[in-house]
């Protein structure tokens, strides 16, 4: 069978050890995590965990059974099909020249991030968007060095009602 | 009211008589409260044994076992015996002692994150920092614990407060959103199961240890005669069926009846229930039933598929889906086919009855479990360590009764025979109990001999002695060219004196009928005993090598018809 990317969406108890559970959960049946990301949910109490899980088809449905077996999870959802996914990604550009300084504005302005912070031999850029969106600009101001990369791994959320 | 005051009033609330346990630093506060408390406390010898003592009291009563431990190295020695229940779903509750909430975090004295170590092997983990949470997190625990799939739940409970005051004493169960197990099986599945039930040809049971667990044997004995059709069990599922019936064909799997592994594979329909299909129990999975259809009922949604594909899951309670399915199978008529499948799978079972008359001296261990089984009634409580002595016991031993044959499967606990044997005796007094050892594993639990004399309950230890680790050693010899590394245990102790030592009477057996005779007198006197025999080193069991199917044991299976 083939592995393929999963977006499961959670909501767990907002409790101490919840992340870890889960975390270990996955370390210990051998799933392969690729993200987890965490924070409050709508509700008080309860935190809302998007996880990236790479499996076939018998893996991601071992991976849904046994996080719903977690008493500390509530809910559970493959959300893979349609939803809208986002990352948030901050970037150290070297800066070698000013004319690498104006091409990588221009490709800031194409992907519509931002810049932060700037210095004479670095720019900081924020960007958000997909996986796909989020590496193919760090491909492009690869060539100018990267001094530092710092990603949070995708959240995601369903769309419709 | 102060919060191990509150520990143990919630113990009592929840039906707790006896709980096992050893004290230590961190648990000083809740012992003094334990002083004055009429709730009785077994003082083990080796924190593990009280997990043990607790997981044995569980299976043999059905009932929440608890054990207590101090912090650090009492919680840690605890883990084995944890891991075992959480294996086998065995509900016990584990109290540990902890350093003082403002220590923790800072490798204090006898410090251990007892919650994180064991966080893979618990159904779920408390730990109160506040003494007013103390009820509800008890109650909720035995709730946890005992309800769904059971297992073991920690509760680990800081110094201080153990001490301090509460407020009120409020025991509501804790909210728990997400956890909801499945009792009630849906009806369109079991519906579905009367269909390929009555399309069925050559119909077979497996039934595990959740048919003992959800108390299903009426209905299980009500299914198998209503449809005719043959019943094999996983290991810990011995109990579930009546192992005397006709129908009965005793266990499948590694160590498994001849009758059954080599029959399973002949089936069209096999309808297992409570098992998890381990793979002790299938052998290869791509030759395990490839063309039966298999109905897994099962109260755990994450089993199904798990092991096995199965052509029809139903998930719940089940009790509660045998008494629906029977009732769907009311107008069932067995068909001629499936009269004749049962027949001949009843003559071959005749045919393949293991051989268990010996009169060899040194004894044959099949012979010592043939005398032990004529002497114990069908209400005796036989519990096994592991190894061969385990599969022994389990292939030559009919059980009759659930909650009867007290084994650790899926860990497969070295030391967990004898202690088990303990918590189940002081759960059901009136029951003669039986530990079936080898001579390696009762060296890891020997202390509890203290426990045994000093509290005066009546356990019978038979110690089957070959002075080998028994089952590394047949491995070694059928698998890795008789190179037996470190498993010869060369100067054993004198298990007689040792046991005496401990002010427990024993005796050395040698020869037939000394077992049955030393075994009958031990259950008449009703004290503790220890019987130390002296098996056959050489004898070994057929098997499946690693990676074969259900029907390629290995090694001579000896027919009692061959028995001249």
């Amino acid at each position: 069978m083939t592995l393929e990317y999963h977006v499961i969406s959670t909501l767990v108890e907002d409790k101490p050890g919840v992340l870890q559970k889960v975390a270990g959960m996955f370390n210990r049946r051998g799933f392969n995590i690729d993200s987890i990301t965490v924070g409050n949910s709508e509700v008080e109490g309860q935190s809302r965990m998007v996880i990236t899980v790479h499996a076939d088809e018998k893996g991601l449905e071992q991976v849904m059974k046994q996080l719903n077996k977690l008493i500390d999870v509530i809910k559970i959802k493959d959300i893979t099909q349609n939803a809208v996914k986002r990352e948030l990604c901050l970037v150290k550009v070297n800066v070698p020249n000013a004319e690498a300084r104006a091409e990588i504005m221009q490709y800031t302005n194409i992907f519509r991030a931002h810049i932060l912070d700037v210095s004479e031999e670095t720019l900081l850029i924020e960007l958000t968007g997909d996986k796909k969106k989020v590496n193919a600009f760090i491909s492009l101001v690869e060539n100018f060095g990267i001094k530092r990369i710092a990603r949070t791994g995708l959240t995601a959320m369903s769309r419709g009602v | 009211m102060r919060g191990g005051e509150a520990i143990i009033e919630s113990l009592k609330n929840m039906g707790v008589k006896t709980i096992f346990g050893y004290p230590g630093g961190q648990t000083i506060p809740f012992y003094d409260m334990l002083y004055d408390a009429d709730i009785d406390h077994i003082l083990v010898r080796h924190e593990q044994a009280a997990a043990h003592a607790a997981d044995g009291y569980a299976r043999a009563s059905g009932r929440v076992g608890v054990c207590l431990a101090t912090s650090g190295p009492g919680a840690t020695n605890l883990v084995t015996g944890i891991g075992t229940a959480f294996m086998d779903s065995s509900p016990i509750v584990a109290i540990t002692g902890q350093v003082p909430t403002h220590l923790i975090g800072n490798d204090a004295f006898q410090e251990a994150d007892i919650i994180g170590i064991t966080m893979p092997i618990v159904k779920h983990s408390f730990q109160p920092k506040d003494p007013d949470l103390i009820p509800s997190m008890i109650k909720t625990s035995f709730e946890i614990a005992s309800t769904g799939r059971p297992g073991p739940v920690l509760i680990d409970v800081p110094k201080e407060v153990q001490e301090g005051e509460l407020t009120k004493f409020v025991d509501t169960l804790i909210d728990t959103p997400g956890y909801n197990p499945t009792i009630k099986g849906n009806i369109r599945q079991i519906k579905k199961a009367r269909d390929l039930i009555k399309e069925a040809k050559r119909p077979l049971i497996l039934a595990g240890a959740g048919v003992i667990i959800s108390n299903a044997c009426c209905e299980l004995k009500k299914l198998a005669e209503t449809i005719n059709a043959p019943v094999m069990t996983s290991l810990l599922g011995k109990g579930a069926f009546d192992e005397t019936n006709d129908l009965a064909l005793g266990m499948l799997g590694m160590h498994g009846r001849k009758v059954s592994n080599d029959y399973i594979n002949e089936s069209d329909l096999l309808i297992a229930i409570g098992v998890r299909f381990s793979d002790r129990t299938t052998g290869r999975l791509d030759s395990f039933v490839p063309d039966t259809k298999v109905i897994h009922i099962d109260i755990d949604p994450a089993e199904i598929g798990k092991n096995v594909d199965v052509d029809l899951p139903i998930v719940g309670d089940a009790r509660n889906i045998l008494e629906s399915l029977n009732k769907v199978l009311k107008d069932y008529k067995v068909s001629d086919e499936v009269n004749n499948w049962t027949d001949m799978i009843k003559a071959k079972k005749q045919e393949l009855l293991p051989r268990v008359t010996y009169d060899d001296v040194p004894l044959k261990p099949q012979s010592v479990i043939r005398e032990i089984a004529e002497v114990l009634t069908p209400e005796s409580i036989l519990t096994t360590d592991v190894g061969q002595n385990q599969m022994w016991a389990a292939h030559f031993f009919d059980t009759q009764k659930p909650r009867k044959f007290i084994s650790s499967g899926g860990l497969g606990t070295m030391g967990f025979g004898f202690p088990a044997a303990i918590g189940a005796k002081v759960a059901c007094p009136d029951n003669p109990v039986v530990s079936i050892n080898g001579d390696g594993g009762f060296l890891m639990v020997c202390q509890e001999l203290a426990t045994v004399r000093e509290y005066d309950i009546p356990v019978i230890a038979v110690v089957l002695e070959n002075r080998t680790l028994g089952m590394v050693y047949q491995w070694q010899s059928l698998l890795y060219d008789e190179r037996h590394s470190q498993t010869l245990l060369g100067n054993s102790p004198d298990f007689v004196k040792l046991a005496e030592s401990f002010g427990v009477n024993a005796e050395r057996i040698t020869k037939p009928g000394e077992t049955k005779e030393a075994l009958t007198k031990a259950i008449k006197d009703n004290e503790p005993v220890l019987l130390n025999v002296v098996i056959d080193s050489e004898e070994a069991l057929p098997m499946l090598p690693p990676g074969a199917g259900i029907n390629e044991m290995i090694g001579e299976y000896k027919l009692e018809k061959d028995v001249i």
